[in-house]
């Protein structure tokens, strides 16, 4: 009899954890835990928070209700695959894990189970190639784009000619860290500049070894592709070495407050690539403060609204929701699968009329997907720290990256991929 | 020779990194020496001890997101911002509580018991501390400030430059670190010499059984050897949150400790002082002269290989006590 009712209650308990069937169920696999938990944390916190916006001020997307179970894999790879597992039969819509690591794992498993995976800014650049990665999407920019982009601009900067510059990459030693390498190095090829590659072992705590040799080699420029702690102390050690704060550029995953505040008046001028807006002056935060944050809804209670990190979350969490919608659209249901979910993405066309609707006007470039396309037009821009203000103030408008070195790179990469994996490229 | 001058200011510099990895290995020695306990929180407690100090220096409400959960309040801070000096004396009450408490509800219950279940219970105790700072002061990172200088020394700058022609590179901040190890070695060896408490420190040990039966408490010695190790870890946790901000990953230099502990040896001081020097100076060495031919971030994992070699030759490390076992 105990038993009995003991398995009364796991099935109580099971069906009360269970979304309900009609529910559109988007898994946030997020880590607040461990080394990477302060910028992890953040990401989620606006992740939830605008799908708990369109719950509660629209009653979810086309009827359909939002769910979205977190699962923390503190920025592990093998925990996010097991979040992933565990995770996957709940009728999973999509997956956006913020890890290239996980992503590097999950790939061939999403193709195998035929759901989405999203990773915007990270992941896997070649996936842009949507004939080889038919189930992974990356729009709007991946970190080729943003390696492009920062010698875009600094090509601007220095009247169109880097031509014998020296260009540092202090990068963290993981798949992460080195996938602008093979894009740097043919721009370096292209513009006549020199690379200096310089690794930083994880989690980055001690630095000496890398920021002496920079302040031996004396580079022009230096360029980070860092995360977590890394940032924290790269940008603190270049303030100590004196480096020009202006010629410091880190990618977006280098460009939030936490990563500056540290380094106090010394991060002022550090810049960053970006491709999502900053601040809090986009009328989507009227909407959020009524139907989230002053009734009490937001996730942790909301401290890091406006965040750039949490922006960004939130940001993904925009072109899921419309990619969701595009699928309702074309499918004639609410209750989309995930495959009617990957016809959505690749027929996803987000305007700028349409970010304005959505209360964020020019908040990131127009994302427009295909078939073939998976990564957008790859359009970033420029933020730069002001560190008596505590805010990133927008230096540039939206540019596009070098497509003439990209393209041949991603056709490349995804075709040694296709032909590792043993996949056929569709016809688009 | 710009090559010797180069590697003189890595020399400089890796000796300065090796005292700041002393100061995390000390905290280990203590209570490893007094005790027989690997003590695996011994990261998480300088993590602990960084939270904790930054939360009172800034008077932010301990426990607030949970307070602000359950009763829907908005408590965030008590409004005053501490003086430094204050913030640490009361800090350093708390790591005195802390291990009081630890003493009270881990050690007490554990005695007798294989030195091995110590050591898991101190692992228990790191993944608890580590969740008990974060639901405590939160999760993001903090800002600490407590008056250390940073940035190159502009006197050691101009010297160098005078002598070779070139400015080295010193980071004010390892000069304090290095000035307080000092210190703080100083006045531990002092006490550990010249006082009572640190002779019965000595006795325990040396022989638990022995100092018992001259009725050496060892609980106190226990409370007071945490207590010190709890005031090691606060101060290695000031110089490197210091240069990092106060966040989780400062847990993590107990695994720069490690290399450090196996080479200078478990029981010895001056072991953690040397063996930190070593690690410091050899892996910044290596990555200088070597790391560029093997493509760079060879620091995390030299330093294992460096301590390695010296224990092929001193399985007890360079100042540790050699283990004598007749049978």
């Amino acid at each position: 009899m105990k038993t009995l009712k003991f398995a009364a209650l796991v099935a109580a308990g099971l069906m009360a954890a269970a979304p309900a069937l009609a529910d559109l169920v988007v898994p946030n696999l997020s880590y607040r835990t461990g080394p990477y938990g302060a910028n992890g944390t953040q990401y989620a916190d606006g992740f939830n928070d605008y799908f708990t916006l369109l719950n509660e001020r629209d009653g979810g997307i086309g009827g359909e209700k939002i769910q979205v179970p977190e699962c923390e894999t503190a920025y592990n790879t093998e925990k996010g695959v097991e979040c992933y597992e565990s995770t996957k039969s709940s009728g999973a819509l999509v997956y956006n894990p913020l890890s290239t690591g996980i992503t590097y794992q999950l790939i061939p498993k999403v193709s195998v189970d035929k759901i989405p995976l999203y990773t915007p800014g990270y992941g896997r650049t070649s996936a842009k190639n949507g004939k080889v990665f038919e189930w992974v999407f990356n729009a709007p920019a991946n970190y080729w784009d943003g390696a492009s982009i920062a010698i875009k601009y600094l090509l601007d900067q220095n009247g169109g000619d880097l031509n014998g510059k020296k260009i540092a990459l202090v990068y963290h030693n993981s798949a992460y860290g080195k996938e602008p390498i093979r894009t740097l190095q043919e721009l370096a090829k292209k513009h006549g500049f020199s690379l200096t590659e310089i690794p930083v072992e994880a989690p980055g705590q001690e630095q000496k070894s890398q920021w002496l040799q920079i302040r031996r080699d004396k580079p022009d420029f230096v360029l980070m592709w860092g995360w977590g702690v890394m940032n924290q102390v790269a940008i603190q050690e270049a303030a100590n070495i004196r480096f020009p704060m202006e010629n410091f550029i880190g990618i977006w995953w280098a460009g939030s407050e936490i990563d500056v505040t540290p380094a106090g008046a010394g991060a002022n001028g550090y810049k960053s690539v970006t491709f999502n807006g900053v601040g809090m002056d986009y009328p989507i935060y009227d909407d959020l403060k009524t139907h989230v944050i002053d009734p009490g809804k937001a996730s942790q209670g909301g401290p890091h609204v406006g965040s750039a990190v949490y922006s960004r979350g939130m940001y993904a969490a925009v072109v899921i929701a419309e990619a969701i919608r595009k699928a309702q659209e074309l499918a004639g249901t609410s209750a989309i699968t995930p495959t009617q979910l990957r016809d959505g993405f690749e027929q996803l066309d987000i305007t700028p009329d349409r970010l304005a609707e959505l209360g964020l006007p020019d908040f990131g470039p127009e994302i427009k997907m295909t078939c073939d396309n998976h990564g957008g037009s790859g359009m970033a821009r420029m933020q730069q720290w002001d560190a008596e203000a505590k805010k990133w103030n927008l230096i540039t408008e939206f540019t596009e990256p070098d497509q003439e070195v990209l393209a041949p790179l991603i056709l490349e990469d995804s075709e040694a991929y296709a032909k590792e994996a043993g996949i056929t490229p569709r016809d688009c | 020779m710009d090559q010797l001058i180069f590697a003189s200011e890595v020399l400089v510099n890796g000796l300065m990194t090796g005292v700041m990895y002393s100061l995390v290995a000390l905290g280990f020695v203590l209570i490893y020496k007094a005790s027989g306990v690997f003590n695996y929180a011994q990261g998480v407690m300088a993590l602990f001890a960084a939270l904790t100090l930054v939360g009172i220096q800034q008077g932010q409400v301990p426990f607030r997101h949970l307070i602000n959960a359950i009763f829907g309040t908005h408590l965030e801070s008590f409004g005053w911002t501490l003086p430094s000096v204050l913030a640490i004396l009361l800090t350093a009450v708390v790591m005195i509580a802390l291990a009081w408490l630890i003493e009270k509800l881990v050690l007490q219950h554990l005695v007798g018991q294989e030195p091995i279940i110590l050591f898991m219970a101190t692992i228990g105790l790191a993944y608890f501390l580590e969740g008990f700072g974060d639901v405590m002061w939160g999760a993001d990172i903090k800002t600490l400030d407590v008056g250390l200088p940073q940035g190159i020394s502009d006197a050691v700058e101009a010297t160098t430059a005078n002598w070779f022609g070139y400015g080295f590179f010193i980071d004010r901040l390892d000069i304090w670190a290095t000035i307080i190890a000092a210190v703080l070695v100083a006045a531990l060896v002092a006490f550990s010499q010249y006082t009572k408490q640190g002779r019965a420190m000595r006795a325990v040990a040396d022989d638990h059984q022995a100092a018992l039966s001259v009725g050496i408490s060892l609980q106190f010695i226990w409370i007071m050897v945490w207590s010190i190790a709890g005031f090691v870890a606060l101060v290695a946790g000031i110089m490197w949150g210091t240069k990092s901000g106060v966040q989780f990953s400062l847990s993590l230099i107990a695994l720069k400790a490690l290399p450090v502990l196996m080479l200078g040896g478990f029981t010895s001081i001056p072991g953690a002082i040397v063996g930190g020097l070593i690690v410091g100076v050899g892996e910044k060495l290596f990555e200088f002269w070597i790391g560029p031919m093997v493509g760079g971030a060879t620091e995390n994992w030299f330093a294992y290989v460096l301590a390695l070699l010296f224990l092929v030759f001193r399985p007890q490390g360079l100042f540790g006590e050699k283990i004598i076992e007749r049978v």
